[in-house]
Parts: structure tokens; C-alpha cells; sequence
């Protein structure tokens, strides 16, 4: 392959399958603390940080 | 005892190794640069024979190692020091190079003119002070929310010394004139590698302390601090592939050329912006904004999405920086577009910030540690609507290369970056060196007020400087040619130089407020005396019962 074919290539990737695996990874990843149970999870991450203060009411 | 000896041997190889580097070298600032790590050698050895317990050694027993049941925070306390210390120092070398621009006279040639001081102070601040900050809170972070000690002590601290090696190497090549010329990543390619084998310790320290955490959960801070550990490294890598001139001579030559190099510097140069001076310091941001307004972090689940935008989007920007140059139009936009993305995320990240004082606005009155962090995000959110409107081309074409892009940077790193490190160094203090709390409160106040009114002066007067100079750049006669040349506009902006001095000067000042502070906290003095920030009126003539009088 000559670099205008492999410049082709890896452009024609990066504009189809390369971006639908990227835009798909990204909703997932957005979405997957909004999953069923995830505000318990995230509630319990939040004040996690806490643990150590006793007289903080989280 | 061989661990003793042998250890003690390898600083003497160093040393000769360094010290015939020095010798053989192919330029003198090369041989500076070996004599240099000569002196760093040397002083490790003293330390290697030295520092052991030798009636401990000599009755062969182990040196003793840290108490387990607490945080490893020596790292900590040094980089604290550190940061204080290079923070002053990058501001100093930032406040000279300002009044060098208004008054060329005070470039004192070769080795303090504005060309080699200008990477210093740049270097000082982003890699030295921002870099120490970094590490240290990233340290003290991931062993509060995993609960555990950090993983191999010993590599921990060749992070912290070697870290500071890198920065005295870096910091003594701009001078000397050693710079492989490009914006932010000016070291030569043995600082390079040097700093390549620091930083992959740093990810080996960061990421084996949260294998062995004890927390299941991983806390988002966390997450924003890897993210710049790994992006960084990848980005240094990538950015310096040079190939060196000769093996003893502090000169190379970069891999890519031409327009390929301008985009791998500035998707470099912007990411370095994106993953080092943002990444890193909302690490910072989602752990202590949090601990000092005692309040959990307004929304969790915002924190993530802020995250994985952050991480998909700012890859993408860095063409911004090539606006109507030769590099293809598409990429160009796309630069643009991502850039003007970016906005979103950034705003859900401040407002994140700011709504975790939701209900306790009221502390913004009694804590001026807390009132750093709220301007920090202030000025995050600033910077982050500045910049994506920046990016968008016709802002672009009037903006870029005018003085107005230096405000945007200082606004961030002045408000932002500095701001949160400042009440992350003021939180962390009293803390690390077992005090009831800081030597004063009153003196944060002083440092906030400086500093804020330092970053106004300094904003403010880069824009008029920056919009004058853009409008006489482009400003045509009725016979199509351009009426000002480049000295013209110099005239017009010089009273705008020297108020940037002027702003300069008082954020100095802010930190010149933090140096005694933090000083006096660690060295334990009385607290000062000083009226507390916050008391309610007593009225001790009426607190007396009511007595009945006899009428006249």
C-alpha cells in the first residue's frame, strides 16, 4: 500500500466504523451510572469520601 | 548492609558516568547540563551514606519501615513545600518577563532576555508548581478514598526527586539556550527521557496504590488524575520523538516535519492544557471542594458524564491553534467543533463544583479556603466559555496571536490552576503537619483579595491589549494596504503592559501572603492574633435585667 492508500484506509475507518465504536462507547459509558440502582451506587461513591468525618451528616 | 553498599555504588557510577558525560560532552551547555546531574549524584550519595542507622545496620537488622496503621504522606509534605516553592519562584521569573515586554531594557543578554526566560517561567509554573501540586495531592488523594498506603514507598520518592531534577535540568537549559522549540515541551531529548522513566514510576506508584485499595469503588477523583497520569505520558511520548544530533550533545532533531508537526505539537500543546492544567486539577477540584465545603459532590452521576466527555472530546481540539494556516481546512473545523463542544462538559463540571455549596453558601462568608476553591471554579467556567469562543474562526482571525490569547491562558491558570491549588496547599497544611488548623485565616483573605484583583488587572488589560492589537493588525487604508505595522501597535498597548505587571505584581504578592502562612503553620507557631472572620454583635450594656425604679 502507498501512503494515499493507506491515508484512504485508515481515513475511511476513522469516519465509519472507528466513529459508530467511539459514539457507542461514549453513550454507554454516559448512560451506565443511570443504569437501574446506579443513583444508590453513586449516592454511596459520593459520600464515601466522608467516612473518616464523624461529624459530617451526609 | 549489601543493600547499603550496594546502593551507595551505583550513586558513585552515576557519578562518574555523569561526570565523563560532562568531559566527552559535544556543547558547553550540554556539559553544564551533565555536571548538573554530577552534583544531583553526589548529593544522593552523601544521602546513601548518611542517612542509614548504622547500629541498626551493624547488628543486621532491616531498615525500619513506615507504621502501616498510617498514610505514607512524606512525599506529600515535601511536595507541598515544593509547590509553594516554584510557585513563587514561577511567578517571580512571570512578573519579570511582564516588565520586560513593557521595558525592553531589562533583557539582559544572552542568558535573561525574554526568549529564554519566557519557557522558565512557563515551565515553572505549569510543570513545576502545577506538576508538584499534582503529584503530591494525587498522592494524598488516592490513599484517602482507597484507604490504603501507597504502593512502593521507595519509587514514590524517586518521583518526587526525580521530578525536581527534571525541572533544574529544564529550568537550566532555557537558560543556556538548550530548547527544541516547541511551546510547552521545550526540554531536550535527554530531559525527555529523563522525565519519561520519572513519570512511568509515577503511574506505576498511582496505579498500583489503587490495585491494593481497600475501597470497591474507585472515586472519580481518582479517575481524572489516571486519565492525566496516562494521557500525559502518551502525549510526551509522542510530541518528542526527536532523533538526537549526537549522543553526548544536547541537540535533536524532531521526527515530524512541516505542517505534520505543527498539528502533533498543538494536539500535544492542547491536550497538555486539557489533561495536565484541567484533568489533574479536577482530580484535585472533586476531592477537596468537596472535603472543605462538607458537603458529598452535588451530582455523582454528573461527575462521570463530565469525565467521559472531558476524555472523548479534548482530543480533538488541539487544531484550533492552526486557524488559517496550512494545515487542511477540515481538520481546522474540526478542531473548532470539538472545541465549541468542549463547552458543555466544562460548565457541567463548575456547575457540578458550585452546586456542591448548595445549602451552605452561607461558609463562603466564614472560610476563605472555600472561597478560593468557589473563584478557582469562577474562572474555570470563564476560561472554558473563553476558549471554545476563541476557537471559532472569525473570533480567531481577530484574536490569534494578539495578547488576548495570553489573558485566556492567565485567567485559566492564574484563577483556575492556581486558585484550587492554593486551597488545596491551605486544606492540606495544618493537616499533613498535625496542626488544629492554619497560622491564620485572616492571611488566606489577604491572598484571596490579591490574587483575584491581580487576575482582574491581568484579564482586563490583555483584552484591551489584545482586541487593539488584532483591530490594527487588520485595519486596511482606502489604497488596500495595511496601515500599521507590527512596531506601530507596540506603542498603543504599552500602557497595557505594565497594568499586566501591575497584576502580576499583586498575585506575587497573594503568594508572598501563602509563603508566611504556611511557614508559620508548619513550623508551629501561635496562631496570630487576629478578630475571627465571622462574630455576632454583644450588647453587654443591655444584657442586664429590667429593675423596677422608684417614681420621683
Amino acid at each position: 500500500m502507498n501512503q494515499t492508500e493507506t491515508y484512504q484506509a485508515l481515513r475511511q475507518f476513522a469516519d465509519s466504523w472507528g466513529l459508530l465504536a467511539m459514539t457507542i462507547s461514549f453513550v454507554v459509558l454516559c448512560a451506565w451510572p443511570f443504569r437501574p440502582g446506579g443513583r444508590k451506587n453513586s449516592d454511596e461513591a459520593a459520600t464515601m469520601i466522608f467516612e473518616e468525618d464523624d461529624h459530617v451528616r451526609t | 548492609m549489601v543493600t547499603l553498599v550496594s546502593r551507595a555504588g551505583i550513586w558513585l557510577v552515576l557519578l562518574l558516568l555523569s561526570i565523563m558525560a560532562s568531559v566527552a560532552a559535544h556543547d558547553t551547555a550540554f556539559a553544564i547540563q551533565a555536571a548538573t546531574v554530577a552534583v544531583a549524584c553526589l548529593v544522593g550519595l552523601i544521602f546513601a551514606i548518611r542517612s542509614p542507622d548504622y547500629q541498626r545496620v551493624s547488628r543486621g537488622l532491616a531498615a525500619p519501615t513506615g507504621d502501616a496503621s498510617k498514610y505514607d504522606d512524606d512525599v506529600i509534605r515535601w511536595g507541598v513545600i515544593a509547590t509553594v516553592f516554584w510557585g513563587v519562584a514561577g511567578f517571580l521569573v512571570g512578573v519579570v518577563i511582564a516588565f520586560q515586554l513593557a521595558y525592553p531594557q531589562i533583557n539582559l543578554e544572552p542568558w535573561f532576555n525574554f526568549g529564554r526566560m519566557r519557557p522558565l517561567h512557563t515551565s515553572a509554573v505549569i510543570f513545576a508548581f502545577g506538576g508538584n501540586a499534582l503529584i503530591a495531592t494525587s498522592f494524598y488523594v488516592v490513599q484517602r478514598t482507597c484507604r490504603a498506603r501507597l504502593a512502593f514507598p521507595g519509587l514514590a520518592r524517586f518521583v518526587f526527586w526525580g521530578y525536581q531534577l527534571f525541572i533544574v535540568l529544564a529550568a537550566t537549559g532555557y537558560l543556556l539556550g538548550v530548547t527544541q522549540a516547541k511551546e510547552y515541551a521545550e526540554p531536550e531529548w535527554y530531559v525527555d527521557l529523563w522525565l519519561t522513566v520519572v513519570w512511568v514510576s509515577y503511574l506505576v506508584v498511582y496505579g498500583g496504590t489503587i490495585m491494593k485499595r481497600s475501597e470497591p469503588h474507585i472515586y472519580v477523583a481518582n479517575w481524572f488524575y489516571l486519565s492525566f497520569i496516562i494521557t500525559v505520558a502518551m502525549l510526551h511520548l509522542v510530541n518528542n520523538l526527536a532523533i538526537p544530533v549526537s549522543f553526548l550533545g544536547s541537540q535533536s532533531i524532531s521526527w515530524f516535519a512541516g505542517v505534520q508537526g505543527a498539528l502533533v505539537q498543538w494536539w500535544y500543546g492542547h491536550n497538555a492544557v486539557g489533561f495536565f492544567l484541567t484533568a489533574g486539577f479536577l482530580g484535585m477540584m472533586y476531592y477537596f471542594v468537596p472535603k472543605q465545603a462538607q458537603r458529598p459532590v452535588y451530582s455523582y452521576r454528573l461527575s462521570i458524564i463530565h469525565f467521559w466527555a472531558l476524555i472523548f472530546l479534548y482530543i480533538w481540539a488541539g487544531p484550533h491553534h492552526l486557524h488559517y494556516t496550512a494545515l487542511p481546512d477540515w481538520a481546522q473545523t474540526l478542531g473548532m467543533v470539538f472545541s465549541v463542544m468542549l463547552w458543555m462538559p466544562s460548565w457541567g463540571g463548575m456547575i457540578n463544583g458550585l452546586m456542591t455549596l448548595n445549602g451552605a453558601w452561607d461558609k463562603l462568608r466564614t472560610d476563605p479556603v472555600l472561597r478560593m476553591f468557589v473563584m478557582s471554579l469562577a474562572f474555570y467556567g470563564m476560561s472554558t466559555f473563553e476558549g471554545p469562543m476563541m476557537s471559532v474562526k472569525s473570533v480567531n482571525s481577530l484574536s490569534h496571536y494578539t495578547n488576548w490569547t495570553i489573558g485566556h491562558v492567565h485567567s485559566g491558570a492564574l484563577g483556575w490552576n492556581g486558585m484550587v491549588t492554593f486551597g488545596a496547599i491551605y486544606y492540606l497544611t495544618p493537616r499533613l503537619w498535625n496542626r488544629t488548623q492554619l497560622y491564620s485565616l485572616r492571611m488566606v483573605n489577604w491572598h484571596f483579595w490579591t490574587a483575584t484583583i491581580g487576575i482582574v488587572f491581568y484579564a482586563a488589560s490583555m483584552w484591551v491589549a489584545g482586541i487593539t492589537q488584532g483591530l490594527m493588525w487588520r485595519e486596511y487604508g482606502a489604497d488596500g494596504y495595511l496601515l500599521n505595522s507590527f512596531a506601530d501597535v507596540l506603542p498603543a498597548i504599552h500602557p497595557m503592559y505594565v497594568l499586566r505587571g501591575l497584576g502580576g505584581v499583586l498575585y506575587l504578592s497573594g503568594a508572598a501572603f501563602m509563603v508566611i502562612n504556611v511557614w508559620k503553620t508548619i513550623a508551629g507557631s501561635p496562631l496570630r492574633a487576629e478578630a475571627p472572620l465571622y462574630n455576632i454583635e454583644q450588647n453587654k450594656a443591655n444584657d442586664v435585667p429590667l429593675v423596677a425604679q422608684p417614681a420621683e
